[in-house]
């Protein structure tokens, strides 16, 4: 197999995969945010909250990525002009598109992390809530103090999980021209068609270098941490 | 803690005074949010007054013969294509990680894992490319479904091996008992209940297919589903938030009716199997596989 294209100038595979840890990195930090405050709603004492945790999380969680990732750029930046990044300023363009991505990234897996942590609430035994309001403590006691921090712990794998299917899911960017994976690929692939074979590979060992350390050291996170019951 | 009342006390007068202000509060902020993107939506022209023309497109017949509907039924198809052929991919793969023969296992688990590793858009470009190159021509519905295929049957192998596990000893031992060969007790006993037990997973498994298929109108493999076709209808009526309020409004109704579908399905066999001893394993796919994200 011919791998001549790895030392070929045009292409930047080192780059193109650093934008996907980028966009990784950021999407993940803003998802656990949403996604805990989406949780947290699901389970306070305020139905109109809970109604509108429930809905958001069913309505966005079924309508495609793609569709939401183009949605940001064409339909918030082109018809309603929302920028993320300053006009003018050099590579407007790309990071602009960068932003929006990591918007929709946000929105989307916020969906999936709220179904994780909720699931982790669901593992804590009543008696712990029980005892806690038994003590006194007030509902964001109870849920900051003694059934969060016990929730997180048995989420980590779920959580690793979904942290595994954003890194994938950040090649979705390549609809609005973010310098992806699989924006490189598909230039390749067009160039080079010949070697698509020693393309693909190179491209697929370039995830499984990203995924499979994020699931083995997660995996042992998981277990380190988890609540003996 | 599946009762969420236990976070909180029996509300009393003062609790439910509190709980009714932050609901008034919250639905203030809610209402707030709604009409201040009505108010920049009117200012771009989009709703209210004068948009009509926009939104038309949306119940003209001709905007559903020309594009949506054979988008939607391209969506279909190929979602309906690569879920049958998944099951099967799935089944074969599922079964011989659980073979006797270590290297069957072994180079079962190393395509299911690697196959689960790599995005389906890449898996797409690949299988487009690979089919152009290999036959000459241009396939894209053949890419999009051997993409879907490889992501979603290496995951329906994971879910089939956990539903063989979770059967009860009591089927192999009876198997043996008579006399069966190991393919037999696989495919007569075995398969056919761990199968119809995983079928719940499998449909919700169809909602997963069906949004990847939205991938497939992407890069070089331009498979002309719905989204895609909505992207071209919505460049030539000139109204892509309409369009695209529409899109998410079809792939939602149609992905809450497998979920609705799954979860009947799932509770028609929970009653039909009362009384038996193999009740259906209870393996949340969500969450142990994370696969629906």
């Amino acid at each position: 197999m011919d791998f001549s294209f790895l030392s070929d100038d045009r292409y930047d595979f080192l780059g193109a995969f650093w934008m996907n840890v980028q966009l990784t990195f950021w999407s993940a930090i803003g998802a656990l945010i949403l996604g805990t405050v989406l949780a947290a709603m699901r389970v306070s004492p305020v139905p109109l909250m809970r109604a509108t945790s429930t809905v958001y999380v069913n309505v966005v969680r079924n309508i495609p990525l793609t569709v939401i990732i183009i949605m940001m750029s064409q339909v918030l930046y082109t018809q309603l002009g929302v920028q993320l990044a300053t006009r003018g300023e050099r590579g407007f363009l790309a990071t602009n598109n960068f932003r929006l991505a990591v918007l929709g990234f946000v929105l989307y897996t916020a969906c999936f992390v709220a179904e994780a942590i909720r699931s982790g609430i669901n593992t804590v035994p009543p008696g712990q809530a029980e005892a806690a309001r038994a003590i006194g403590l007030r509902f964001t006691q109870v849920l900051w103090l003694i059934v969060l921090p016990q929730a997180f712990r048995s989420v980590i794998a779920p959580l690793a999980n979904v942290l595994i299917a954003l890194i994938k899911n950040t090649t979705i960017a390549s609809a609005i021209g973010v310098a992806e994976a699989a924006l490189l690929m598909n230039t390749l692939v067009e160039n080079e068609a010949d070697k698509y074979m020693a393309v693909f590979l190179t491209i697929a060992v370039g995830f499984i270098i990203l995924t499979l350390p994020v699931g083995l050291l997660l995996g042992w996170v998981a277990k380190k941490a988890a609540v003996k019951r | 803690m599946s009762n969420l009342a236990v976070l909180y006390d029996h509300p009393g007068p003062k609790a439910k005074r509190r709980n009714l202000i932050a609901s008034i509060i919250f639905g203030l902020l809610l209402i707030g949010l709604a009409v201040w993107v009505w108010v920049i939506l009117d200012g771009k022209g989009q709703v209210g007054a004068g948009s009509g023309e926009r939104w038309k497109p949306l119940i003209n017949a001709d905007n559903w013969k020309t594009y949506l509907l054979p988008g939607l039924w391209n969506t279909i198809r190929a979602a309906l294509v690569a879920v049958v052929i998944s099951v099967v991919f799935g089944a074969i793969f599922g079964i011989a990680r659980l073979s006797d023969h270590a290297w069957v296992r072994w180079i079962a688990s190393v395509v299911v894992e690697f196959f689960r590793a790599i995005p389906v858009i890449i898996l797409m470009v690949f299988a487009y490319t690979f089919w152009n190159q290999v036959f000459g021509t241009s396939n894209p519905f053949a890419a999009v479904v051997i993409g879907l295929v490889l992501y979603n049957g290496s995951v329906l192998a994971e879910v089939f091996r956990a539903g063989i596990l979770s059967l009860p000893n009591g089927q192999t031992e009876a198997s043996k008992a008579i006399g069966l060969r190991k393919t037999q007790m696989m495919m007569s006993v075995l398969l056919p209940q761990a199968i119809t037990a995983m079928l719940p997973a499998t449909v919700s498994q169809l909602v997963v297919i069906v949004k990847d298929t939205a991938l497939g109108g992407l890069l070089i493999v331009g498979y002309t589903e719905l989204r895609r076709v909505a992207g071209t209808s919505a460049s030539y009526y000139r109204n892509l938030l309409p369009t695209y309020v529409l899109l998410c409004v079809i792939y939602l109704v149609l992905n809450l009716l497998l979920v609705w579908a799954a979860s009947a399905l799932e509770k028609r066999m929970r009653v039909g199997r009362k009384g038996r001893r193999t009740a259906a394993p209870k393996v949340d796919l969500r969450q142990d596989f994370g696969q629906n994200v």
